[in-house]
């Protein structure tokens, strides 16, 4: 049945795969970035004009934003993560943000790090030196930015931006609702300028100038220009996604190309099975009887640990490959302990039976020892390790807590069930191994 | 010995995932610009030294002979320092030499200074975590079988042991890398904590032999001498010893030779590794073991 589900749920392995149900569709091996391609960028969060603030809220309202960015894209199965400032990254605040698919690093910084920055400006007061500047034609241009001072209204304060059409010219409009203190921030410039200009820039540049009629104390205001539809609807997806609670920059980014994660995951299906024929061999030939019946419940492991990456579901990346594969080394050495101390009591003149149940017992306080090392091993990386490492430790973890399952319950009830057999000369011989004498 | 003098003279090669810096990564799709026309244009750049290493994709061999460059290479890996998003622009459009050729980009990592720091801490940690945890784990497990020996000294042999299983390999690295310009990376800390792993669930299985031998002497009343009965249990797990590291082996090298190539080097280092791990509990933790205990009975 794991089997079933580890094949039927694969793409590549199914032609029909559009008509298999949902819940076979949703569980594909999840691949790292580093077989599935795309990029993987660590961003530093600059927390130092804060203050007091609690740095961890802030954190996780500036993950949100970039989420809610990364996903206005339409990356699939985006990952973006919080590292907290500890010891091993030297007090930095960093924020991870994996990106499957996205190989083009440039496009996926520009749509991270574009903050749309929304300002309200005021007419100077008047009497204010113009700068005029006179180039070398003798034209006087005079920059209209200047006449407009700053006000504390930003996008801050923003709550709430939605597309709407002007209804008498049909033109597109962003309206935009302020939250309570942009609500009396806007209110108060308003009565402050009644019968002047209310300039609203956007990333430094004026987008509109109304004229103030009146105080405004809905604290709603709306945005008009010349706009498509469809500059007017992604203005909105921006100004929603809210902007940076606290200034970011990359501190690294990595990217890998579909093709070469694809190679590798071939490269890496081969050598596994391979590698598997090859200790498939060497254990039947070796230890005979045991020695397949080791194989068969190796098969077994293999299928139930696929099966739980599946599920749970763990990200599959070389590293993590890496780590299953020591696993099985750790399995089959479980199954050879069991085997080389069956083939020890029946030297000691044992019964087949007897054999098998007392080397069973006696390899299995060694077979857990060694696993519990690992297992600790596994912890430990798991805890301090980097994304690669943990992705190891995770993929060791799993596999060798199967592992000991498959020992315990797999191996011992198929060769108590053949220990069963009549005994004679054939049997003995299966039981035996190597080039030992019987 | 050989490794820690290796070690010394040839030094690690960290890669960039440590200090810090930029790789790119690309392959012509047409013909193959010569190194040497394309050394001094990147030099203009002023990026700083950018090291250029020719390479080759898997499907350099179908290509025709004259797109190939002079050892049948089809691309470059520039390593440089860490580089902002124009740096990178600015680097892509020299290597296609104003347009001349075209290429894809395989791979770009571009990676800052203080994340490496972060790295390496973390690594050191981890190990030096990993091994106090085994020696307690050691010191816990075998506290029935603390005569003649104490089962704390058992934990620390096992780490003396893990040491030099640890050590070879990584010397072998050194002397690889510096032949290949491989350089040390996060795989590289993952082989050795694999073969930290390894290493231990190799030396425990003997360790628990012996404990199971010294726990029959005493049951059966068994007069034997320590070193007798140590020896008595390398006999009985040396086959299962060798026959484990022989499948393990396997199933590595079918990794070096027919696995990706991104963990070519991680496996040969896990090979190395088992190999050492198997021979060095058997000729060095348990004589070790029977060292410490002849030196306790002189004492008394």
């Amino acid at each position: 049945m794991a089997t079933f589900f580890v094949v039927k749920s694969e793409y590549k392995l199914n032609s029909n795969f559009g008509e298999v149900s949902p819940f076979l569709q949703n569980h594909q091996f999840h691949l790292g970035l580093d077989l599935s391609g795309g990029s993987h960028l660590v961003y530093k969060a600059d927390l130092s004009q804060v203050g007091d603030a609690d740095g961890g809220d802030l954190m996780d309202a500036l993950r949100d934003v970039i989420e809610r960015r990364v996903n206005l894209f339409g990356v699939s199965e985006p990952i973006v993560q919080v590292q907290s400032g500890s010891f091993f990254s030297g007090g930095e605040e960093r924020l991870i943000v994996d990106l499957p698919g996205v190989t083009d690093v440039e496009e996926a910084t520009r749509m991270i790090g574009e903050t749309p920055l929304l300002e309200f400006k005021t007419e100077a007061p008047e009497g204010t030196p113009q700068k005029a500047t006179v180039d070398e034609n003798g034209q006087v241009t005079i920059r209209i930015e200047d006449q407009f001072i700053a006000t504390e209204l930003t996008g801050r304060y923003l709550k709430h931006a939605t597309l709407v059409f002007d209804p008498n010219t049909r033109e597109p409009m962003v309206s935009l609702e302020f939250d309570d203190i942009g609500k009396e921030l806007f209110a108060q410039i308003t009565k402050e300028n009644v019968g002047k200009i209310v300039a609203i820039y956007l990333d430094g540049e004026i987008i509109s100038s109304p004229v103030v009629r009146e105080e405004i104390t809905a604290g709603e205001a709306v945005i008009s220009g010349s706009m498509t539809p469809a500059e007017a609807k992604t203005l909105v997806g921006r100004l929603n996604s809210g902007s940076l609670p606290v200034p970011i920059s990359l501190l690294s980014k990595q990217t890998i190309g579909a093709t070469l994660g694809d190679e590798a995951v071939q490269a890496g299906i081969k050598a596994a099975i391979i590698g598997f024929i090859l200790v498939a061999l060497f254990l039947i030939l070796w230890y005979r009887l045991p020695g397949l019946v080791s194989v068969l419940a190796l098969c077994m492991f293999v299928v139930i640990v696929l099966a739980i990456f599946k599920l749970i579901p763990v990200t599959l990346t070389a590293a993590g490959i890496a780590g299953f594969i020591i696993s099985m080394g750790l399995a089959v050495d479980a199954n050879v302990l069991i085997s080389e101390r069956i083939k020890e009591e029946m030297r000691a003149g044992k019964s087949i039976k007897d054999a098998v149940g007392l080397g069973f017992d006696r390899a299995w306080f060694s077979i857990r020892d060694s696993n519990t090392s690992s297992i600790i091993t596994a912890v430990i990386l798991f805890w301090f390790g980097t994304s690669l490492i943990k992705g190891f430790a995770l993929t060791l973890g799993i596999g060798v807590l199967i592992s000991l399952f498959s020992a315990v319950s797999l191996t011992k009830l198929f060769l108590s069930l053949l220990a069963n057999m009549k005994e004679n000369k054939v049997t003995r011989f299966l039981f035996s191994s190597g080039i030992t004498k019987i | 010995m050989l490794s820690i003098v290796a070690m010394v003279v040839f030094g690690f090669n960290f890669g960039i995932d440590f200090k810090g810096g930029a790789l790119t990564e690309i392959y012509y799709e047409g013909s193959v610009p010569e190194k040497s026309d394309i050394a001094p244009l990147l030099e203009n750049l002023k990026f700083g030294s950018i090291l250029i290493q020719p390479t080759r994709s898997n499907n350099s061999q179908g290509r025709p002979e004259q797109d190939r460059g002079t050892t049948g290479e089809d691309g470059y890996i520039l390593k440089s320092r860490e580089l902002s998003d124009t740096e990178h622009q600015t680097l892509l459009d020299t290597m296609s030499l104003g347009g001349k050729y075209s290429f894809t980009e395989a791979n770009f990592n571009s990676i800052g200074p203080s994340v490496g720091r972060e790295l390496t801490r973390k690594a050191v940690t981890s190990i030096i975590l990993v091994s106090l945890a085994i020696i307690l784990f050691i010191a816990y497990t075998f506290r029935k079988s603390s005569v003649p020996v104490s089962s704390w000294k058992y934990g620390i042999i096992a780490i003396v042991t893990l040491l030099h299983d640890v050590i070879i390999p990584v010397g072998i690295f050194v002397i690889i890398s510096s032949v290949t310009g491989v350089e040390v990376d996060t795989l590289f800390v993952v082989a050795v904590l694999t073969i930290l792993g390894l290493s231990v669930s190799d030396t425990i299985v003997i360790f628990d032999r012996i404990r199971e031998n010294l726990r029959l002497n005493i049951e059966n009343r068994v007069k034997e001498n320590f070193s007798q009965t140590v020896g008595r249990s390398l006999e009985q797990s040396f086959v299962r010893s060798i026959a484990t590291s022989t499948t393990v082996i396997l199933v590595l090298l079918s990794l070096v030779f027919f696995g990706p190539v991104s963990t070519k080097y991680f496996a040969l280092m896990l090979t190395a590794g088992m190999f050492f791990g198997t021979y060095s509990s058997i000729f060095l933790a348990s004589p070790l073991l029977v060292w410490i205990e002849e030196r306790q009975q002189l004492k008394k």
